[in-house]
């Protein structure tokens, strides 16, 4: 008590002196410093700050509860993050020669981008696909697509992470049913199905069915899962997009953090036992501007998930709560103006990551901020991570950051304020009310408003957007889509839809339209469809009729 | 005002952002939501007698997409509707959406003021 | 530029675009809107308007999606107008109830139009009365005027609308609200929508309540019907006690009493509109009248007795 009364002393005498008579002279840049999630930032941090923290229960050890300074023990000195760049476009072929350059240069996991209709659920030839057909991501419209996706990489020797929502079950099917192809046991499979529909009601947008059938598709997963393919994550709950829709960090964890409670109390309620498949859960952050606050994220997230897990939801294995993470750098703060900037920006949101403690790494291409990465710019991407990984010694101890006297100040602040959302998203009745209602949509937009008032107004700087500005030419091409590839893909389709045994691929359609109706798990169903070269449209096209579609609530 | 979300595209940021600007503004704005047709728009447009349509898309898909939507509008006869979009929109493509009708394209970093500015300079009310 | 005389054909001959141009032209007040309005009104009279009233997020729009689709399996043509509240300050709206239509937005039998308050103190504007007179005469069976549910509006509702739904939602503590004068007095159903939220069966109680506690004696009491516009459950049943109630209201006479009291309120409105127009038109800037102004707020002078005297002199020189 002394000593903090002394230290307290100290720092006001140091105010009223030494800072007085600088800021006298020259005032600081702002009255009042915050940081993008509005988090007071003080002048210093000192021992005073962090008094109260009770190491142990607090901090404790990397792999052990609560799990702050990480999930891992040996952290990045036993093995580095996987380094996994997202990607995909125009056709599963061309896509496969992505993957495979991207392989060769280093990348250590692969992650696929689907294009609208497949993660919309609907085929290359349906009028709603029309000019979307390999735009964001590779078409898949049937198992071959994903043969073809891939050719010459063998399912046992790398993981595969899926940004696939509303029709998850069916490439997970069709990745299964490659995996058979090629000798693979579905058990040895590892990867990642983002599946996280709660937050494409709340933030992406891409969603099929309504909220009560997408839950059931999500445990009849988990529950499948959790018997056949222990290696597989499934789930990657996802804080990115809703971080890139507008909201601030707090809220990425808050909101983050919500929509994982739901499915776990949705996967108990549908008679799972917690441990059964908690551990198998995953989560997916966004790495942005704000260094410092950014790195308190991810540790304050690790510790609330932890405590939320054992707390709440009573898990008996320390697996279960422990928060595995995937972190891209975030897409928003790209500029198309002065793009090599954007390699700058990146690197630091990378690092952030690192300190962080990411499990999974995609950083962004310079080019990105108005197209899908040319070759060049995907791999300066990559030597971002590998420079990071190997010339920086960071990654030689765990947690570096931790004992700052700033940053644990933050990730109590950020944890104590994301409590408190999700506080009161408990009392509306848990995070799918909160969406039903539109609670979380709005909080969402009301951030996105502030920050882009602030950029206009420019009490936010973006360098070369709004200040250092330059009159430039462009200096390099975009990637360009294959502007065939929809044709290709739409022939290719009726191709195969003459070729397969249509009788039995409407049985296997037969059989899933009753399985939706009833109780049933509807993957082996799914897996039958896709064996037989049952397109993701067809399949799809049952479950909207079985299960309706969604519509959003208006939230302006 | 209509501000509309063309195709598949489910990023909204956006469009609300600039929806909510231009109510700020003074003006009357509809937003549509999102998966719509161009046929969905133009009869949008055409039923409540707007005087502008902002397109917002981040797909890539509209250059399948734009033109579709000024021929439909074309053919109703509504060339007098001010039409403008913004979203991810490479440059090289901004001036065979021009021919097509659509007066400007905002691209990344164009402020809010500056869309309420040109609108309301070039709108014909 | 289409003459006064196209518009009308075209409203006419449902021509979809001259409804929407002529709509547009009502709001900006154009003189042409005037005129079409005078050519239009013999063709009006046909529709049954309903107006949907009550408090935001009790799911009005919803609600008319869902009756929208009802009535169109009974092949009816719907008409929509979907009032917002325009800021007073900017005049600026978000005009949000379009975007919970979408299902009809390619029906040809679904007209569907947006409209703001622009200024107009309270929730229906003049604007409105006149639009729903066009889709009339357009030929729309039926009419659905979804109002902001305020205030003043639900009262202004009853004066266009031959049935009035009041909507609620369970749990939502609005005890006042129904006993809020006015409420009690204009609907003619009212509808617990999201049926499945709890305390539904205990809203449906306390509306029922107040019914008990009204002293009047009316013939048609207010059925109180629950409704899930997500699921669709109760709007069959709704959309029949919508049919119910007109065949009523011409059965008892009251479509007539009501057309005849809506026609000299009407009148009236109108009248009285123009003369306060004429005045300020002829007051407005004059020197003596802003002298007069000031005397009053100098208490040199009354305002009553310079009323009197401006009014005299006004209609003294229309009659010269």
């Amino acid at each position: 008590m002394k000593e903090r009364t002394k230290l307290s002393d100290a720092i006001k005498n140091w105010e009223d002196t030494e800072v007085k008579s600088t800021v006298e002279r020259f005032p600081e840049r702002q009255t009042n410093f915050k940081t993008v999630s509005g988090l007071p930032v003080k002048r210093l941090y000192t021992p005073y700050d962090v008094a109260d923290i009770d190491y142990h229960q607090k901090l404790g050890f990397p792999g052990v509860y609560p799990f702050t300074r990480g999930v891992q023990p040996t952290g990045y000195r036993g093995r580095l993050w996987t380094m996994r760049q997202y990607s995909g476009f125009a056709t599963a072929s061309e896509t496969n020669r992505r993957f495979r350059f991207l392989l060769e240069q280093g990348q250590t996991g692969l992650s696929v981008a689907f294009d609208l209709p497949t993660q919309i659920g609907y085929d290359s030839d349906h009028e709603l696909a029309r000019g979307e057909v390999g735009k964001v991501g590779v078409a898949i419209d049937t198992l071959e697509d994903m043969e073809l996706l891939f050719n010459e990489i063998p399912l046992d020797k790398v993981s595969t992470s899926m940004t696939i929502n509303a029709p998850a079950a069916v490439l997970l099917a069709m990745y299964i049913a490659v995996g058979e192809k090629q000798g693979v046991s579905m058990e040895k499979l590892r990867g990642t199905i983002q599946n996280d529909l709660l937050k494409e009601f709340a933030a992406r947008g891409t969603y099929i069915f309504p909220p009560a059938p997408s839950m059931r598709l999500i445990t009849d997963i988990f529950r499948f899962c959790s018997e056949k393919m222990p290696l597989f994550n499934t789930i990657s709950i996802s804080g990115y997009h809703i971080r890139e829709a507008g909201s601030t960090a707090i809220q990425e964890v808050a909101f983050t953090l919500a929509n994982g409670i739901a499915y776990v109390t949705a996967a108990i309620k549908a008679g799972l036992d917690v441990d059964s498949f908690a551990s198998r859960l995953s989560f997916f952050f966004g790495a942005t501007s704000e260094f410092f606050e950014e790195i308190a994220k991810f540790r304050a997230a690790r510790r609330l998930w932890a405590r939320i897990m054992r707390e709440r939801f009573n898990a008996k294995d320390d697996r279960s709560c422990m928060m595995r993470f995937h972190t891209q750098t975030a897409g928003y703060t790209l500029t198309a103006q002065q793009p090599d900037n954007n390699i700058v920006r990146v690197t630091l949101q990378a690092l952030q990551a690192v300190l962080g403690g990411t499990q999974s790494l995609h950083t962004n291409s310079r080019d990105e901020a108005l197209s899908l990465p040319t070759e060049q710019s995907v791999q300066i991407a990559l030597r971002t991570q590998q420079i990071i990984a190997h010339e920086t010694g960071v990654t030689d101890t765990l947690d570096p950051i931790a004992g700052s006297y700033f940053v644990e100040s933050l990730t109590d602040e950020i944890e104590r304020k994301s409590l408190e959302y999700i506080e009161k998203i408990d009392q509306m009745g848990g995070a799918t009310v909160a969406i039903e209602n539109g609670f979380i949509q709005r909080e969402i937009h009301n951030s996105a408003y502030d920050y882009q008032t602030s950029v206009d107004m420019k009490s936010r700087i973006v360098v070369g957007m709004n200040e250092f500005v330059v009159d430039e030419e462009q200096q390099f091409a975009y990637l360009r889509v294959n502007p065939l590839a929809e044709q290709e893909q739409i022939q290719r389709l009726k191709e195969i839809r003459s070729h397969r045994k249509n009788d039995v691929v409407k049985r296997a359609l037969s059989a899933l339209r009753i399985a939706a109706k009833s109780d049933d798990n509807l993957m082996p169903l799914i897996l039958d469809a896709v064996r037989v070269y049952a397109t993701l449209g067809e399949i799809c096209s049952v479950l909207r009729d079985v299960f309706g579609e969604y519509k959003a609530p208006d939230i302006l | 005002m209509l501000v509309a979300k063309p195709g598949l595209d489910g990023h909204d940021r956006g469009a609300k952002i600039v929806a909510r600007a231009l109510r700020d503004a003074g003006m009357e704005v509809i937003y549509t939501g999102l998966r719509q047709t161009p046929e969905m728009v133009v009869r949008a447009a055409l039923d409540e007698g707007v005087h502008c349509i902002g397109l917002s898309i981040l797909s890539g898909a509209h250059n399948a997409l734009f033109p579709r939507i000024m021929e439909l509008l074309k053919a109703e006869g509504a060339d007098d509707i001010l039409v403008v979009g913004g979203g991810i929109i490479p440059e090289d493509d901004i001036p065979d959406l021009k021919e097509a009708g659509i007066s400007e394209i905002f691209g990344p970093g164009t402020t809010l003021q500056e869309i309420i500015e040109y609108i309301r300079s070039n709108v014909k009310l | 530029m289409l003459s006064v005389t196209e518009l009308v054909k075209g409203v006419l001959s449902g021509n979809r675009r001259h409804l929407a141009r002529l709509i547009s032209l009502i709001e900006n007040e154009d003189s042409q809107a005037q005129e079409a309005l005078v050519k239009l009104y013999k063709h009006t009279g046909k529709a049954h308007v309903i107006g949907v009233t009550g408090p935001p997020g009790s799911g009005k729009s919803s609600l008319v999606t869902k009756l929208t689709a009802e009535f169109r399996k009974r092949s009816k043509t719907i008409g929509v107008l979907c009032v917002d509240p325009s800021s007073p300050f900017t005049g600026g709206a978000l005009l949000g109830d379009r975007i919970r239509m979408q299902e009809h937005s390619l029906d040809d039998n679904v007209y569907v139009r947006s409209m703001g308050t622009r200024g107009h103190l309270g929730g229906l504007s003049r604007a409105a009365s006149d639009a729903i007179r066009v889709i009339d005469a357009f030929g729309k069976d039926i009419i659905f005027v979804e109002t902001v549910g305020t205030g003043q509006s639900e009262v202004e509702i009853i004066e266009v609308a031959h049935t009035v739904i009041v909507t609620d939602v369970p749990g939502s503590g609005d005890d006042i609200q129904a006993i809020k004068a006015g409420i009690m007095e204009i609907a003619d159903i009212f509808v617990v929508n999201k049926s499945d939220y709890p305390g539904a069966d205990k809203k449906v109680t306390e509306i029922n309540t107040m019914l008990d506690l009204d002293p009047r004696e009316r013939v048609w009491r207010p059925p109180v019907l629950l409704t899930n516009s997500r699921t669709g459950e109760g709007i069959a049943e709704l959309a029949d006690k919508l049919m119910e109630h007109f065949n009523y209201l011409k059965e008892s006479g009251l479509l007539e009493q009501k057309g005849l009291q809506r026609s000299r309120e009407e009148l009236q409105s109108i009248m009285k509109y123009k003369l306060t127009q004429e005045l300020s038109h002829k007051l407005q800037g004059k020197p003596e009248y802003e002298k007069a102004i000031r005397m009053i707020a100098e208490r040199k002078k009354d305002p009553y007795t310079v009323a009197e005297q401006l009014i005299a002199e006004f209609l003294l020189s229309e009659i010269r």
